[in-house]
């Protein structure tokens, strides 16, 4: 399986993205600068954590525009498996691939700790690997991770399952109903604040995260040994 | 040429953390009365005539990336301004 690792000037979680799909993994994974023209060839995409454009305007505003999102949209269309941690959260809410907006934390404090999540939604390709209700611990990194969509399109989240990991026990960015990750409706483009690739190996302080990363090849190889 | 001026600001059902604390430190400094504080973005924009219809693209800017819909308001001024 063929991982593209997106770099946009400001992201600072590529690495350890690359990281986790090359060497936790040991599946093929490659750096794709923002301004690529083509996507073809990979399986998955994977947008990292950061500070895409320095955030300027508003975090993920203006890397939404940039050459390289067409073709993320193209595949998110494609059915391809699109994950968006921290900045690449923000960058699908901006381009319109995930519903819903970005605040600042309500305690305007930037956050870095471990936090606990659970899994609200194991029937998807990203977290298949987790038992329903599992609680996990991820680490959180973010200034402007409070979630916040309309009435209207929670109640669309709520009827379609799309509400995949919540926060357990404390809320640390005042998030709407402890949102800390959803899916699209077509269930492949996951966002979430915390940062699953910062969890791949007890040495980094657990391996919570590695599971979403193993559901994510384990459903790609069993949907293509089905299709051959 | 056209200079724009645009304000961006938190929808008023969207809770503004930065308001909110900016109203309490006014309160610690001994100010009464104040009801509310919002902050937002001001933005400038110098337009040439080559631009048409100024209304019909500072909208599309405002609503393409200098606002984010889902949260925030925006609203404009355009003030004609003779070049130097």
């Amino acid at each position: 399986m063929k991982f593209a690792v997106i770099v946009f000037p400001g992201s600072n979680c590529d690495i350890d993205m690359y990281h986790a799909a090359k060497d936790e993994l040991g599946e093929e994974a490659k750096y794709v600068w923002h301004d690529a023209e083509s996507l073809e060839g990979y399986d998955a995409v994977l947008l990292p954590g950061g500070f895409s454009y320095g955030d300027y305007l508003r975090s993920g505003a203006i890397a939404q525009f940039s050459n390289v999102m067409k073709e993320v949209v193209k595949a998110a269309e494609a059915g391809k498996p699109v994950l968006g941690v921290c900045n690449g959260f923000q960058i699908l809410l901006e381009a319109g691939l995930l519903p819903g907006a970005m605040r600042r934390n309500d305690s305007l404090k930037f956050i870095c700790k471990q936090v606990e999540l659970k899994v609200e939604n194991n029937e998807t390709m990203f977290s298949a690997g987790y038992e329903k209700g599992e609680v996990i611990t991820i680490p959180v990194a973010h200034g402007e991770g409070n979630y916040y969509c309309d009435e209207e399109t929670l109640a669309r989240l709520k009827a379609n399952n799309q509400i995949v990991f919540t926060y357990h026990g404390e809320n640390p960015n005042g998030s709407l109903e402890n949102i800390a990750g959803i899916i699209n409706e077509s269930g492949n483009v996951l966002g979430m604040m915390p940062h699953p690739e910062r969890a791949v190996d007890e040495l980094l302080g657990g391996a919570d995260g590695l599971k979403l990363f193993k559901s994510i090849v384990k459903q790609w190889r069993e949907a293509n040994a089905v299709n051959a | 040429m056209y200079k724009v001026k645009v304000f961006v600001t938190l929808r008023e059902s969207v809770l503004d953390p930065q308001g909110t604390a900016v109203k309490n430190a006014l309160a610690t400094h001994g100010y009464e009365g104040i009801q509310d504080v919002r902050i937002g973005k001001y933005m400038e924009l110098t337009l040439d005539e080559s631009v048409k219809d100024i209304d019909a693209a500072v909208k599309e800017m405002c609503e393409r990336l200098l606002a984010n819909t889902v949260i925030e308001d925006y609203r404009y001024e355009v003030e004609e301004v003779v070049a130097q």
